[in-house]
């Protein structure tokens, strides 16, 4: 397409706000706070060094790049509370996300194998918890989980118990408010796909001598792969850094890195370390978020 | 094949709500027929195969194949196979995964041997190991075909098997679906709203209007004896010329007195009253320019090749279309008046 | 439906509602032992409409709600027309990655690294860098729902304004934006909301005098189960379903597109 001058000048204007804003207020931190993440901590404000002594010139940038280290990072690999923590966090993230699939799966596909004539309706009933408060959503456990709280009281009463259950402040409870926090975001992706799929599939592999549970394993699963992955990527992406959920659902022995870098930050006032953790789990999400992407974008080209 | 393999359906009926999508249809099939649907689009023609496959479940009625009534046997109990439009093959799986898909009960040696051979059938030997998403629309045309006969269905369903064919690839494949079809001796039911496609197919039409079984039969026997205004305008171009109906003949004809002079034509199936209100169908290709017939004025003539189109006008104006080969009436140039006739057993007389 | 998947459907509806229902519960208990019941009262809705720090955390999320909304829906929408419209540009790569990397990025790497960056500038924290924060981790959201309303434009409706003699900004304003204003709306519904609901971000980058109303809530309900926080609690969940039932009414009116 031949574009003009003022067209050229046009687009240039319409990218220029939001490019100058995120490039001041989104890359500029995370390019700092790499930057601190090499630095040491100092008892001053602010507590790190070194800083870059902007007079110096050529001579204070040396010195100030001779200053910075990976000794956060290494303090991360070799102190098994951060080892324990990034296993953690590893493990929380992706043993929820599997269970998230184990039952958003299902969930998704009877959402699409109801009449379509209800399904807005359905999806809609999905969608409206996540559009109340997180925090009230991961608190409304609480009441539910704790000893003398209402599971507690339900499963005595049924007599399936003799003694109340220790489930909040459990592996269990964080497990728990994890699947019921993400659920949303494992069921809309892969309903989104299984409603796209040409319901003449299924009735060809039925058509086939394929019984209901063939065909849900050889066609409809396989076919909602892309639906799969993408819902697992939204959900292990910010679970991997989930603070609220083990904060207030998880014990003390719960350790995740989200959390670890909150008392890091605002209990222990070490901020290096800190941002080392930060970085850490932008580390460990770029691999979900590249496979996201990509998900999406095949998802995107399809006519 | 064994005179088992008939179809049935009696008095079957599909509601949604207040309304019959399929209305008390009564259907037998011969072993071994190429059978078309034939219908405008919402006719019920799909909903009445997808009862046979077993997808949707008759109000009332019953499908009986051979001896056994197969109502209320889900689609994969059902010794019969579908074709789907879109082919519904299988994006995640090889062509020869597709193919064998159906084939779970045999052992594997024996599901490879018959896959090779149904790919054989279909000509597509060696494509076993490609995408669906890598053939051309006649290759999965094939693959679908060669699914569909994988489990040696009693019957064979079709749903426009032609329809997402672009035209040059049509005529080739409908003469291999004959050519499958006459080799296996499988009965075929097709599903289209193409006219063409079921004059080309079938062996026998049945034609479908807002959810009845209105007309069965050969494709010749539909396109010259319709028995109503409805069957004679979608098999092809018609001319409906109206008329009062006159005393029966012996020959079996009856004369129609129209606006323009009488006329005679074949005798309607249904007994209609002398003095009732008619209309006689006539193709263009049976109207003739001469001496003989209705008064016309040639309006205007296109030259096709092969034929000669002519749009003629009877006096008060109402068009009439007559085709012909070129040398034909040649001497009429647009604008001459001349009459148009027919030969008796060319028309019919159709309840108006 | 078979019975299976209607199972199924229910099961997961419930796993998703009985908390939820359980809290609006219990926010009309008497008693204020949680688990006991003591019969129906309100009298935790006047113990919260009596709780100021409580109120005065609510206007602060409001404000800021309001005005990061505004600029991220500003800013989104910009992005998503230089992603969807003006096509190839040096550098879009890196744009892209601006745009969309906030969504992806942990929360807690979003408000540290704004706040090691507000202290090392050495700008006070308040009202001004909780709006900065939550309008720069929304814009990502807004385009993407502008964003997808846009793939859906048929373009030539734009390229004809343009053949009609109309610059980029009248097309911009009389055709591109018109058309694009459910998404746009719905985009900032969802900034507000984001907003509205944060409370990582606004841990690390409000300042003494702005507590905002999810931070106020944490710090009470670390403290365990308090029948206050139930009353607050069936007020928002209220808030959102008026607001999603007038939205999807508003849709249904309209046509029930986009």
């Amino acid at each position: 397409m031949n574009r003009d001058a003022p067209q050229r000048l046009f687009a240039r204007l319409v990218r220029l706000p939001p490019f100058l804003w995120l490039a001041a207020f989104f890359l500029l931190p995370v390019v700092i706070t790499l930057k601190i993440s090499l630095s040491e901590p100092a008892t001053a404000i602010p507590p790190y060094l070194p800083l870059l002594d902007w007079q110096g010139g050529l001579e204070g940038w040396s010195t100030f790049l001779e200053a910075l280290n990976l000794d956060n990072y290494l303090t991360l690999a070799r102190d098994p509370l951060y080892r324990d923590a990034l296993f953690g966090s590893l493990a929380y993230a992706g043993g929820a996300t599997a269970l998230l699939a184990a039952l958003g799966v299902p969930l998704a596909y009877a959402l699409a194998r109801a009449p379509a004539r209800r399904q807005p309706f359905l999806v809609a009933l999905i969608v409206v918890p996540f559009w109340t408060s997180f925090l009230i959503r991961v608190y409304a456990w609480i009441a539910i989980l704790k000893q003398e709280g209402l599971l507690n009281l339900v499963l005595l009463k049924l007599g399936l118990i003799a003694r109340p259950l220790a489930i909040l402040n459990t592996d269990a409870a964080v497990m728990i408010g994890l699947v019921y926090a993400y659920l949303p975001f494992m069921v809309l992706p892969v309903y989104a796909v299984m409603n796209r799929l040409d319901p003449a599939l299924r009735e060809a592999a039925a058509d086939l001598g394929a019984g209901p549970t063939r065909v849900f394993w050889s066609v409809t699963l396989p076919l909602a792969l892309p639906g799969i992955v993408a819902g697992a990527g939204l959900c292990f992406i910010p679970m991997v850094g989930e603070f609220i959920i083990p904060d207030l659902l998880g014990g003390s022995e719960t350790l995740m890195l989200g959390r670890v870098l909150w008392s890091e930050f605002f209990s222990n006032r070490d901020w290096p370390l800190a941002s080392a953790v930060a970085v850490l789990i932008l580390l460990i999400v770029l691999g979900p978020v590249v496979l996201l992407r990509d998900g999406l974008r095949g998802e995107g080209e399809r006519p | 094949m064994a005179a088992e393999t008939r179809l049935r359906l009696e008095a079957l009926t599909k509601r949604f709500g207040a309304h019959a999508a399929v209305d008390a249809v009564d259907l037998a099939l011969e072993p071994g027929e190429f059978f078309c649907l034939l219908g405008p689009s919402g006719c019920g023609k799909s909903t009445l195969l997808r009862m046979i496959a077993g997808f949707e479940a008759p109000t009332s009625g019953r499908v009986v194949l051979g001896e056994a009534d197969i109502t209320g046997l889900p689609p994969h109990r059902r010794p019969v196979n579908m074709m789907f439009q879109s082919y519904a093959l299988f994006p995640h799986m090889s062509v020869a995964a597709n193919v064998g898909y159906g084939l779970k009960g045999l052992g594997r040696g024996a599901a490879a041997a018959r896959v090779a051979e149904l790919l054989r059938l279909v000509r597509l030997d060696g494509f076993d190991a490609r995408r669906p998403d890598t053939l051309s629309g006649g290759q999965r045309q094939r693959v679908a075909l060669a699914r569909a006969l994988a489990r040696e269905p009693r019957l064979l369903l079709l749903d426009e098997p032609l329809g997402a064919l672009d035209r040059g690839l049509r005529e080739e494949t409908q003469g291999e679906l004959r050519a499958v079809q006459r080799r296996l001796g499988t009965s075929f039911v097709v599903v289209t709203h193409d006219p063409e496609e079921a004059m080309m197919l079938a062996d026998r039409i049945g034609v479908m209007d807002r959810g009845r079984l209105v007309q069965v039969g050969a494709p010749a026997d539909l396109y010259r004896r319709p028995a109503s205004r409805f069957v004679a305008g979608l098999l092809g171009d018609v001319n409906l010329i109206p008329g009062r109906l006159g005393p029966a003949e012996a020959d079996g004809t009856r004369v129609v007195a129209t606006a323009h002079g009488p006329v005679r034509a074949a005798g309607p199936a249904d007994p209609l009253a002398e003095g009732a209100e008619v209309v006689v169908a006539v193709r263009p290709e049976s109207l003739a320019l001469g001496a003989e017939g209705l008064p016309v004025t040639v309006a205007d003539a296109t030259f096709l090749g092969d034929r000669v189109r002519r749009l003629l006008r009877l006096p008060d104006g109402t068009p009439l279309r007559a085709s012909g080969p070129p040398g034909e009436g040649g001497a009429q140039p647009v604008g001459a008046e001349t009459r148009a006739g027919f030969a008796p057993d060319a028309a019919v007389i159709l309840p108006a | 439906m078979t019975p299976v998947t209607r199972a199924a459907l229910v099961l997961g509806l419930a796993f998703l509602y009985a908390p939820i229902l359980v809290l609006v519960a219990y926010s009309f208990n008497a008693s204020s032992l949680v688990t006991v019941w003591g019969g129906f009262s309100t009298r935790w809705y006047g113990v919260l409409f009596a709780d100021e720090p409580l109120i005065a955390a609510t206007w602060v999320s409001f404000r800021v709600a309001v005005l990061s909304s505004l600029i991220a829906t500003v800013l989104g929408t910009l992005a998503a027309l230089a992603l969807e419209r003006h096509g190839r540009f040096r550098g879009r790569f890196l744009f892209t990655g601006l745009v969309y990397g906030p969504m992806v990025m942990p929360e807690v790497m979003i408000g540290l690294s704004l706040l090691l960056m507000f202290i090392g500038i050495g700008f006070d924290r308040g009202l001004a860098t909780l709006v900065v924060a939550h309008a720069t981790f929304c814009t990502g959201f807004v385009a993407v729902v502008v964003a997808a309303r846009l793939r859906g434009l048929d373009p030539t409706l734009e390229e004809a304004a343009a053949d009609l003699g109309a610059g980029p900004l009248r097309v911009l304003l009389t055709v591109t934006l018109p058309l694009l204003a459910p998404a746009v709306v719905a985009g900032a519904l969802l900034a507000f909301a984001l907003s509205l609901d944060d409370l990582v971000i606004a841990s690390f980058v409000s300042g003494p005098g702005s507590t905002t109303l999810p931070m106020r809530l944490y710090s009470r309900v670390r403290l365990g189960v308090n029948p206050e926080i139930n009353a607050a609690s069936t007020l928002l969940i209220a808030l959102v379903g008026v607001a999603v039932l007038a939205a999807s009414w508003l849709t249904a009116r309209r046509g029930g597109t986009g």
